[in-house]
């Protein structure tokens, strides 16, 4: 059952950050831009569909597509930050800077997981992270050292989003016992080193680390912002409305 | 014979084209990682190139109906994770016909397909497909198309 769970948290995550992500295709900045997007969008819902795969192996009972479109909101177990709305250009990077930074070091932990499934998912996921960090990053650079509009967006965006990278390292017992058995990953190093690779780009913006105040939870326990459910209306709109359509 | 079966069925497999990148084929891409044969039925393992990437699908129905159409109906399509598809799969031949096609093959130093100048510069590590990125060749300024290294 913890193992169920703890895949299932790891493919919402993706799934409903690649939801959210889609959002931008065809209204991106620019050309490039939006094919970026789109692209980071694609390699999330292929990393989301390769987990829940496993998931619904594990279950037993339900379809990756089921568990995707028949799940109700508090099922569903994706971190608090994937949910936020795109807002601005500066609030879609900064949630996917600080998601793609976290994604990098939990990946290259899960690797060595001593779950064959999970580990190979993980070894194929990082690969593909690592370019959305690149992308996230030199966006970063450029919009906190470049206009001064630019620059008190992205810092707005920061400030906003700080409240729900706390969740990134909670461990609750799905993860301590995934993480004594090997399975799973500790939170111990991957805060310090997301700290640390977050500080240095932060520095490097020339903007500044927000100061540490209250913390959203409860994504683990189903618990979710009012965001969610909108997303989720959207997205399992169809098979709900024309169950066992083809596509 | 069951030998001889299996190196017929590589010879089918290696005239499915990749569907985005015609001038290569499935197996010269590297996402064919075995053929073997078990309980009377060919097993043909892939390796998806990026885990969203939409060709993975429409291959899967190519070499399907290709072993089809060459009277082979006892197969089975089997998706494996591990190891991960890498370009470093790629072979030289197989790096060549890409440049020849204009696609910029994966390589630390990205060359121009067109001038095969090796001064050039990136516009996007996102291009039209998962696999590709977009660089811009400061010698002949044509903007082309690199294979990304994964």
């Amino acid at each position: 059952m913890s193992l169920l769970n703890y895949t299932l948290r790891i493919a919402d995550s993706s799934l409903i950050l690649a939801q959210r992500i889609s959002g931008w295709c065809s209204k991106g900045p620019t050309l490039e831009e939006d094919i970026a997007l789109s692209n980071i969008a694609l390699d999330l819902f292929g990393q989301a569909n390769g987990f829940l795969e496993y998931a619904s192996k594990l279950d037993g009972n339900k379809t990756p597509d089921q568990l995707a479109f028949n799940r109700n909101e508090r099922e569903f177990f994706n971190l608090q930050i994937t949910e936020q709305e795109n807002g601005n250009f500066a609030d879609t990077i900064v949630r996917q800077f600080f998601f793609s930074t976290y994604s990098f070091l939990f990946y290259t932990e899960l690797s060595k997981s001593t779950d064959e499934t999970l580990a190979a998912l993980a070894v194929k996921s990082l690969k593909e992270v690592k370019y959305h960090l690149q992308h996230s990053k030199s966006w970063m650079l450029r919009l906190g050292d470049g206009t001064e509009e630019s620059k008190q967006k992205t810092q707005t965006a920061l400030q906003y989003f700080w409240q729900f990278t706390g969740e990134l390292f909670e461990m609750d017992e799905v993860d301590m016992e995934m993480s004594k058995s090997g399975i799973g990953v500790g939170n111990s190093e991957l805060k310090t080193n997301w700290d640390k690779m977050v500080n240095e780009v932060i520095d490097q913006s020339t903007l500044e680390r927000p100061v540490d105040a209250y913390m959203q939870t409860g994504s683990k326990k189903g618990l979710h912002t009012e965001y969610l459910g909108h997303l989720l209306s959207e997205m399992q709109y169809l098979p709900r409305a024309y169950p066992n359509a083809k596509w | 014979m069951q030998n001889g079966n299996i190196k017929y069925i590589w010879e089918l497999l290696n005239t499915v084209p990749d569907p985005e990148i015609p001038v290569i084929s499935v197996v010269e891409l590297g996402v064919i990682r075995d053929v073997t044969f078990t309980n009377n039925s060919f097993v043909i393992s892939i390796t998806p190139t990026y885990s969203g990437c939409p060709a993975v699908k429409a291959f899967q129905d190519d070499i399907s109906s290709c072993l089809s159409e060459n009277g082979i109906e006892n197969f089975e399509l089997k998706i494996v994770y591990s190891p991960a598809w890498t370009t470093d799969w790629m072979s030289q031949e197989t790096k060549d016909k890409l440049m020849n096609y204009g696609i910029s093959p994966p390589s630390k130093i990205v060359v121009c397909p067109q001038c095969k100048s090796d001064s050039t510069t990136l516009i996007s590590q996102f291009g039209s497909t998962a696999c590709k990125s977009l660089y811009k060749c400061v010698e002949c300024l044509e903007p082309f198309e690199h294979f990304k290294c994964i």
